[in-house]
């Protein structure tokens, strides 16, 4: 068997795939086969490449070059100019549209990618159990840098310039929260990082702490350096015990390598961290609640004012951030504020993770610059609707979020947008529904959560959400009314507008996006006693249609209640009483005569 | 690891790991080493990575390659394609392979760190670094 | 000086000094934000901000959501909205939402006619909610009975009033927030039963308990029945507290003392024996004050095994308490049994020996400000081959509903006294009701046995006054005395610790009361609703009382003497010993 010289890749992505990808596949192996090569030039379907308008994309290895829009006409001319003659097909190369050059090199082509790794850039490279590796890429050579250069001002205010705004869900500017902090005097001040990531489908600070934990140990040296704290608590969710043990490690080693503890780098600054675990409350995310459980107490949150700042952890000036928003702030000092800031739109910078999930081909954690467009993350990077199914819309902010529609797929993605969308960025939970997903089911879901979550301080969100979790029941078991869709809306305000803390204040919010965009699917509930997507089990019915049954009996026999009657070659019934609405029947019936209503 | 005493104590610690002194230390030539990381976060593991890590050790200690270190990191992203594994051989650039198990690991060794021949499953770098 | 703030509530200006509430700031206007979760018992730690049950809502300009005005600190320049549609809209649908989950059995309640979220609905206009809500006919929680309180937590609103008193202010941390979200009630640890619990039942929960959640549990019905039992002699005796607060049930200004019209009304309601706990408190000081002087006496003489400072043991919730939570110090308090329970042991002995009945026939009835004397009267060591001491101990509030069940009219009753022998008292058994009152009768009485000379005045006010923690110094002839004082568990835990750590001089005698202002403020009494101004006027009626009296030192009390020659002998002798002296146990801690 000759030795494979050369790959040519084909990208097997939903959008390349769409685009006849398959078949360009097919046309290089005829290629091939004719000429003889196919021992020597192997031909491969691979991942998307992230680059789907110039799709179909083809990139030939080793030389890496990539054409793009090819069509599996052009597979005889790449095999008979580039492979055996080694000539680049000039016509099949990326132009770019600023120099209006041919470019050959995937490398050259990065600024077209729709992802870029700034919180992310050391998962899935180092080895996080080593510090080494995390020095080697610049680990802790920011805090170096500011604490032989800079003033704690000068710190808080790089933060500022940089636009940085909170990743664990109110997007509030972290300059400014530090520079809160700061103002505070007191003896003793904390740093405090949110890691009790509780969002359902959420996975971002985990996999930040589990890849790369020094950059946020590094980043609560600096925030301690620019608050005058000298004291870190790192509050993480007991459930993530790769994630404790990677942390714990890394403050150990940095500990040892005396970038933690007294007198860092020789600059006279110390500053150490502890790590408290959190029992998986959802609340607790909530900075006071969180304060509370740090305390030892019930995880409740208090009234706001006093902020944490002033009153926070015993009482004294702390800053609470979350894991995410911890993780950029190495790269500010590294990179600069200023190039920070030139990523994202106006009021929103950098990037933002998001735990891309649901119905979509490509689930997986997400990083890409503030502005990118929801069609950009939903069909390029998450290579669009599994089975070919219909978009229907996205959930982002997990149950303090909303849903967004077609119409807002192409809104540019950043905290202000989402939330006059009637959604919120959350902490980066992003979920795509399809066509078969009932919106006020969906509403229920977030709901039922919220229920299950709340510390139950408040009316309205202990009392509240409950009532709010049973008219949206009543709706989706067909027995709402019209009145009660007033009822939800005034409710869902009400919460809105006197909760006590964050968790309560938009817990209604996947109702009134629901309400806001789908209102067509409750008014079908409620006045046609209908669930338009047909997932409503209460609302739906199953039907023989008598003149397609052929009487096979299979229905009858993967019937799990029995409800399936008739003799063998004459139409079969279902009785309406006993059928479970399971669809059973309907995927069995090979002869398409079993029908949802 | 001793303590860093300052900026320039770190700058010459960064220099040092840059240059893989731990690599080194294991008396490889750098030059000639193949590198395979497993991404090892919790979803990584809770797919395999673990057995996965220890089918490469086990077949390439069978197939008697040598100049091959593991290392594991964090969650690359790919959730729809754990366990991956990316492989970098020398002077070349690294290739991620997505749902790495099993007989996908002996078709890995035997023929792409073997034979240089790349097998279904790659998943392209599709983001841009903050080097770029 | 303090800073004040300048703000605008519905139009109109006020200045405030800066750390103040909106509900202050509007209070200081006459407008009368409804709160419901909200306390605030001027002078003690009682502050309960939980902010929790959102009634009191106001929209406050360029700020996005309602604020919770009890707890919103005002700013310069703030700009309030108390009754916009937006505030009464939210109001009226939280109102609605707690209204959803409460039983709707106001008429059976203990707490109708004296609950804040009835109130509320009736203020509100509530004529119908537009939510289910559950069926409480099956009840969610099963209803916690102890002998003297009684949760039922399908009442709960999670106002956290209770929680607060029971861990902040009396530091017992019996009840504490469990479950999460609509599950979410206020309960012992592990949900085990209250009387299973480190639960002392000062009954503080109930007095502040704005629904009928935390309540006495109830004994009306018992002494009814017994006292139309015409097998039985029933005597009734009551505490001192009782007669500067009863009025209040009457609509009596709050410090009207009713001691004469009590008197007829317990007649009338058919007692056989009118008695006064005020006797027995005399004779507790007899017996507390020997312990007092003798102890001192010792120590001065230097035995190194006495234990000073001498506790008083009056209150229950308090013997509780220590029994709990300092077991290693059992032999430090008085061991002399308290007012309820030595009339108890009286009544059942000497009276009923004078009267020629055995003790099963007769019926020992307390009236009391108190919900722990209920616990206490049901103590084992306190009843003889399964008779108890005290058979039924009702409070101030069971009386008063008593009273008004008997048909009697109770505004137009004329003064009575109490009947002899076991109802003759000096003004020292009076002052008991209040914080301080205790340890000036014991001063009273010891500082003429100590000197041997008659007291030029009998006001010690050194030793007077609500201040949760205080000391006086008290010359006795050539000794000066060092006394301490604390009303409220969490002051007399504060009180205790800095005697352990040595961080102040050592006391001779140190008076403790469970209840904010001692008895007066005790949890068997009429409702508050978190005035302290209440308290306080109970508290000079309780002098008045004591300056009214002709004697008012415990040992000059001839009954108390006859008692002594005819019966007990001399303070701290055997019979003493016997029947009016008893001992502590040792508690679990959680």
């Amino acid at each position: 068997m000759a030795d494979v010289k050369m790959h040519i890749l084909v990208c097997g992505g939903t959008g390349c795939m769409s685009s006849q990808s398959d078949k360009i596949v097919d046309s290089f192996h005829r290629c091939l086969k004719e000429q003889g090569l196919e021992e020597e030039v192997k031909v491969l379907t691979t991942g998307c490449f992230g680059f789907c308008e110039q799709g179909p994309i083809v990139k030939v290895a080793p030389d890496n070059t990539f054409y793009v829009k090819v069509t599996p006409e052009d597979a005889e001319e790449i095999v008979a100019e580039h492979v055996i003659k080694g000539r680049k097909v000039e016509r099949l190369l990326f132009v770019d549209p600023e120099t209006a050059e041919h470019v050959a090199d995937s490398k050259h082509m990065e600024f077209y990618k729709k992802q870029m790794r700034v919180a992310l850039r050391n998962c899935g490279f180092i080895d996080p159990e080593n510090l080494g590796e995390y020095v080697a890429r610049d680990g802790y050579l920011a805090l170096a840098q500011v604490l032989e250069s800079m003033t704690p001002q000068e710190v808080v205010d790089t933060v500022k310039k940089s636009g940085l705004r909170g990743r664990g869900g109110g997007g509030f500017p972290t300059g400014l929260k530090w520079e809160f902090a700061s103002k505070y005097q007191d003896d003793q001040k904390y740093v405090i990082c949110n890691a009790d990531e509780g969002d359902p489908g959420a996975f971002m600070d985990r996999s930040i702490l589990e890849g790369d934990p020094h950059s946020v140990v590094e980043a609560m040296a600096i925030c301690g350096y620019a608050i005058g704290a000298s004291k870190g608590m790192v509050y993480i969710r007991a459930e993530y015990p790769l994630a404790v043990s990677r942390l714990r490690k890394a403050i150990e080693d940095a500990r040892e390598a005396g970038l933690l503890g007294d007198n860092i780098l020789g600059s006279g600054f110390s500053f150490d961290i502890e790590l408290r675990y959190g029992a998986g409350a959802f609340v607790c995310g909530e900075e006071t609640a969180l304060i509370r459980s740090l305390e030892g107490e019930r995880g409740e949150p208090t009234s706001k004012p006093p902020f944490p700042a002033e009153k926070g952890f015993w009482g004294k000036p702390s800053n609470v951030n979350n894991v995410e928003t911890f993780a950029n702030i190495p790269v500010i000092f590294l990179k600069g504020a200023d190039w920070f800031a030139s990523i994202g739109t106006e009021k929103s910078k950098g990037t933002k993770v998001f735990a891309l999930a649901g119905k979509v081909n490509n689930v997986g954690l997400v990083e890409v610059p503030m502005g990118t467009t929801l069609r950009e993350v939903v069909f390029d990077i998450g290579g669009g609707i599994r089975g070919g199914k219909k978009f229907k819309a996205v959930q982002t902010g997990g149950p303090s979020g909303g849903c967004l529609t077609e119409k807002h797929l192409d809104t540019p993605i950043d905290f202000d947008n989402l939330i006059a969308a009637g959604s919120m960025m959350g902490s980066g939970g992003m979920i795509v529904l399809d066509e078969d997903n009932c919106m006020p089911s969906v509403a229920k879901f977030y709901l039922g959560f919220t229920v299950e979550e709340s510390c139950g301080k408040c009316t309205p969100c202990r009392v509240g959400n409950k009532r709010m979790y049973e008219l949206l029941d009543k709706i989706t078991s067909g027995r709402g009314t019209e009145a009660d869709l007033k009822l939800l809306r005034d409710l869902a305000a009400t919460i809105k507008d006197t909760s006590l803390c964050g968790l309560g204040q938009t817990a209604p919010n996947p109702v009134l996006s629901t309400l806001d965009n789908f209102r067509d699917e409750y008014e079908a509930h409620v006045k046609e006693r209908r669930c338009p997507s047909g997932s409503c089990k209460k609302l739906i019915s199953f039907e023989i249609l008598a003149d397609k049954c052929k009487g096979c009996t299979l229905c009858a026999r993967v019937c799990p209640a029995g409800a399936i009657s008739g003799k063998v070659r004459e139409p079969h019934v279902i009785d309406p009483e006993k059928c479970v609405k399971c669809g059973a029947c309907k995927d069995a019936c090979k002869f398409g005569a079993i029908i949802k209503k | 690891m001793a303590k860093i005493g300052s900026l320039e104590e770190l700058r010459k610690l960064k220099d040092q790991v840059r240059n893989a002194t731990e690599l080194r230390e294991k008396g490889h030539d750098i030059e000639k080493l193949i590198q395979v990381k497993v991404s090892m976060a919790t979803c990584g593991i809770a797919s395999g990575a673990r057995e996965t890590l220890a089918d490469f050790m086990r077949l390439t200690r069978e197939k008697g390659i040598e100049n091959v270190v593991f290392t594991q990191t964090g969650c690359m992203g790919y959730c729809h394609s754990e366990p991956t594994v990316e492989v970098t051989k020398p002077g070349e650039e690294p290739v991620v392979f997505g749902n790495v198990k099993g007989e996908r690991v002996r078709e890995i060794v035997e023929k792409y760190i073997l034979k240089g021949e790349l097998v279904a499953d790659i998943i392209p770098s599709a983001y841009r670094t903050i080097n770029e | 000086m303090q800073q004040m703030i300048n703000l605008n509530i519905d139009g109109k200006y006020v200045k405030v000094p800066k750390g103040s509430t909106i509900l202050e700031a509007a209070r200081k206007l006459g407008i009368d934000i409804p709160t419901l979760c909200h306390l605030n018992l001027e002078g003690t730690p009682m502050v309960n901000q939980a902010a929790s049950c959102r009634i009191c809502v106001v929209e406050v300009k360029g700020r996005r959501n309602l604020a919770p005005a009890c707890a919103t600190p005002v700013a310069e320049g703030m700009e309030v909205h108390t009754h916009t549609i937006r505030v009464l809209h939210a109001r009226r649908m939280v109102l609605e939402l707690l209204l959803s989950d409460h039983p709707k059995d106001c008429l059976s309640c203990a707490k109708s006619g004296n609950c804040e979220l009835q109130d509320l609905a009736e203020r509100f206009c509530f004529r119908e909610n537009r939510f289910e809500g559950p069926d409480f006919s099956q009840s969610h929680y099963v209803k916690d009975v102890s002998p003297a309180l009684i949760r039922d937590m399908d009442k709960c609103i999670m106002c956290r009033r209770c929680e607060t008193m029971c861990n902040t202010v009396q530091t017992v941390g019996a009840l504490s927030g469990i479950k999460r979200g609509f599950d979410a009630v206020v309960a012992p640890a592990f949900e085990m039963p209250l009387e299973e619990s480190v639960c002392t039942f000062c009954g503080q929960c109930a007095a502040v308990c704005p629904t009928g959640a935390l309540v006495e549990r109830d004994y009306s019905w018992d002494v009814i029945e017994a006292l139309a039992d015409p097998d039985k002699v029933v005597v009734v005796q009551t505490a001192p507290a009782v007669r500067a607060a009863l009025g209040e049930e009457f609509g009596f200004e709050p410090g009207t003392l009713v001691t004469g019209r009590m008197a007829a009304a317990l007649r009338a309601l058919g007692f056989d024996y009118v008695f006064d706990t005020d006797f027995a408190a005399d004779l507790t000081i007899m017996e507390e004050g020997s312990e007092f002087l003798d102890r001192l006496t010792r120590h001065l003489q230097g035995d190194e095994s006495v234990r000073l400072p001498i506790l008083t043991s009056c209150c229950p919730a308090w013997v509780k308490f220590f029994e709990h939570q300092y077991p290693d110090m059992l032999d430090v308090p008085s061991t002399a049994k308290s007012p309820q329970q030595m009339f108890g042991a009286i009544a059942k002995s000497y009276f009923a020996e004078q009267l020629g009945v055995p003790r099963e026939k007769l019926v020992v009835v307390s009236v009391m400000p108190c919900l722990a004397k209920k616990y206490e009267a049901g103590r084992e060591e306190f009843s003889v081959d399964g008779n108890r001491d005290v058979d039924i101990s009702i409070t101030t509030r069971e009386l008063g509903h008593l009273i008004k069940r008997a048909n009697i009219d109770f505004a137009n009753l004329a003064d009575e006294d109490f009947d002899r022998p076991l109802g003759e008292s000096t003004g020292a058994a009076v002052i008991f009701g209040a914080t301080g009152g205790v340890i000036e009768a014991a001063v009273r009485s010891a500082a003429e046995w100590a000197t041997g000379k008659p007291l030029e005045s009998v006001d010690f006010t050194a030793l007077r006054g609500l201040e949760g923690c205080r000391s006086a110094k008290v010359p006795v002839g050539d000794l000066t005395l060092h006394i301490g004082i604390a009303h409220g568990l969490g002051n007399a835990r504060k009180l205790l610790d800095s005697i352990r750590k040595g961080e102040v001089e050592p006391f001779h005698a140190i008076e403790i009361m469970a209840c904010p202002g001692g008895c007066i403020g005790g949890g068997g009494q009429p409702y508050h609703h978190g005035d302290m101004g209440i308290i306080k006027k109970r508290a000079e009626a309780i002098y008045r009382e004591d300056a009214d009296k002709p004697i008012r030192k415990s040992h000059e009390n001839p009954y108390i003497k006859k008692l002594y020659e005819e019966y007990l002998g001399k303070p701290l002798g055997e019979k003493s010993h016997h029947l009016l002296h008893t001992h502590y146990f040792k508690r679990h801690k959680i």
